[in-house]
């Protein structure tokens, strides 16, 4: 009886201290990027065009590059992947086509996304001649988005019970207004959550803009889908390895504000889960 | 069952079944368009070729063996240290943290997740690759474990956020039965709810490793990009290139339709391949669990 209350004592006590390792650089690194990215950000750094070989003036092309980039992955990802789980999870049979599909949303999110980058500049680049393009970007973005809202959406909806779907049938509701008045509101936290992280590895992904939409320097912003742009985590690839004597401290303020726009979807997301856990009822 | 069924609610079920399809038509048109940018290489580059010890676009060397080496170095360095601690981490934070430090590591967990890979290789060269270089006394701190430790901690997120999820959805009752019948906590966590949440767990470790490698602008950052083959454990410590880093590196710089870009084409095919099996083989696991598991409950 000893021993096995002394080996949960020691197990435990290894957990928590793997646990804390694993979460101790996080907190170092946000610190430090925070710490020394701090000193660059000015409202002139945020607003203006780069100058000067990008050396001075500020990353607004870069800003608005990446808002675009994230809104447009959301329009076109947001409401497939969350369609899609719909399908998986009410829908579905147990059937060689339902586990054909799971196997293709796996697969998709294990392609790298520099594989994603490929295969946008193979279809959308270049075959449907959108060149490079926000709209290439959003595309390739939107296909390696979508097996993270899909899976996240996905478990959501599965995690409401069933009996919740038996009590409005039994009262007359059909399969469609089932799902949209009991399953889907029920699963919203959840399926938000997922979106918003989803979208959040897109903000952040560098590789599959690189041949797709992304430019090395736009001294205006985009006009239109067709454009190429700016994009936060390209410029800071390429100030950081491309621009010989580039100032750090402009380095570290484009990767703060990067960090700073990245976390604050985190923050959002975490926020809206932990509030819906809170209020779960099952 | 009768249902009242009306049009619109009709075309609504069509178009979330064909979104449902879609995964796979995505999954078909990358296969296509790598297929069509990268078979030509076969034709242009003699087979055996591909399969030297040489990486040298300028004179027309296009060995992969180096990149695929690179590649599986860097991954298995960073699977070795992202498995136990994610999932060290995801059983912490599910069955044993108070409910504080849950609130607390939970979002954590997630910023990494959220964190770029750009933002991570950025830090890694400013700052931890000197730090590797000193204390380990290389002749550079850009090596492949640099790489490793980096891409360690991208996969670990994706390992814990799944592997969490799994073990919170194992019900109640499971816990309550295993614990009233005089298991202890740990007893309870390892032999009961573990195994009900193992094909979650799987599909975890799978998707952390995916993430390994296919990450490409952290690698490329931080782990030298030399391209020779990895042959002893030594190799850990030296620099290498990995096939992604090579395709993000060299294709802006490739002419559309050259031999070079067939070729880099060629290496997407060869990471799709990869990601391929890898991903078949923890769904072949997963679906084989839930059968198991089914039978097992119904």
């Amino acid at each position: 009886m000893l021993s096995r209350q002394l080996t949960q004592r020691l197990v435990f006590a290894l957990i928590t201290l793997a646990a804390v390792t694993t979460v101790l650089p996080i907190v170092l690194v946000v610190g430090y990027i925070a710490w020394l990215g701090a000193p660059a950000i000015s409202w002139e750094f945020l607003t203006a065009i780069p100058r000067n070989g990008m050396k001075e003036g500020g990353i607004w092309p870069a800003i608005v590059g990446t808002l675009y980039l994230t809104l447009g992955t959301g329009l076109i990802a947001v409401p497939l992947g969350v369609a899609a789980a719909v399908y998986l999870s009410e829908y579905a049979k147990d059937n060689r086509l339902t586990r054909a599909i799971r196997i293709a949303i796996i697969n998709l999110a294990g392609i790298p996304s520099v594989v994603y980058g490929l295969f946008g500049l193979g279809l959308f680049v270049l075959f449907l001649q959108f060149g490079t393009s926000i709209l290439a970007g959003c595309l390739t973005l939107s296909i390696m988005t979508l097996p993270v809202i899909v899976s996240t959406a996905e478990e959501a909806l599965r995690a409401v019970p069933q009996s919740f779907r038996v009590v409005s049938i039994s009262l007359g509701g059909t399969k469609w207004q089932t799902i949209r008045r009991v399953v889907l509101p029920q699963a919203l936290p959840g399926i938000l959550t997922g979106v918003i992280l989803g979208l959040e590895r897109a903000a952040g992904e560098t590789a599959p803009i690189l041949f797709t939409a992304a430019t090395f320097f736009l001294p205006r912003l985009p006009h239109s889908v067709f454009d190429e742009t700016m994009a936060l985590p390209y410029h800071l690839f390429v100030i950081s390895t491309q621009v010989p004597g580039m100032p750090i401290r402009i380095q570290y303020g484009t990767a703060l504000v990067l960090l700073t726009f990245v976390l604050s979807m985190n923050v959002i997301a975490t926020g809206i889960r932990s509030r819906a856990r809170a209020r779960r009822q099952w | 069952m009768k249902q009242n069924r009306n049009w619109p609610e009709l075309i609504i079920e069509s178009l979330i079944r064909a979104t449902g399809y879609s995964a796979i038509l995505f999954v078909a048109l990358i296969l296509i368009f790598l297929l069509r940018e990268g078979l030509p290489a076969l034709a242009e580059v003699k087979f055996a070729d591909l399969f030297s010890n040489r990486w040298y676009p300028i004179e027309a060397h296009f060995g992969l063996l180096p990149l695929i080496g690179g590649s599986l170095i860097v991954t298995l360095g960073a699977a070795l240290l992202a498995v136990p601690f994610g999932l060290a981490t995801a059983i912490f934070i599910a069955e044993i943290a108070p409910r504080w430090a849950r609130e607390v590591l939970k979002p954590l967990v997630e910023i990494l997740g959220g964190l770029p890979s750009v933002v991570l290789g950025f830090l890694g060269m400013l700052a931890l690759a000197p730090l590797i270089r000193t204390t380990l006394n290389t002749p550079t701190g850009l090596t492949a474990f640099t790489g490793s430790l980096l891409l360690a901690g991208m996969a670990v997120p994706t390992l814990v956020s799944v592997a969490e999820d799994a073990l919170d959805a194992v019900p109640k009752s499971y816990r309550d039965a295993a614990l009233a019948l005089g298991a202890t906590k740990w007893q309870t966590i390892w032999r009961v709810t573990v195994p009900a949440a193992r094909s979650g767990v799987l599909t975890a470790i799978m998707l952390g490793i995916g993430r390994a490698i296919g990450e490409t602008m952290t690698v490329m950052m931080v782990t030298g990009n030399a391209a020779r083959l990895p042959t002893t454990l030594n190799s850990f410590f030296l620099p290498v290139r990995t096939m992604t880093a090579t395709i993000a590196a060299e294709m802006g710089e490739v002419a559309n339709g050259s031999v070079h870009y067939h070729v880099l084409f060629t290496i997407g095919i060869v990471l799709f391949l990869i990601s391929f099996v890898v991903n078949l083989t923890a769904s072949a696991v997963v679906f084989q669990q839930r059968k198991r598991a089914e039978r097992l409950l119904s």
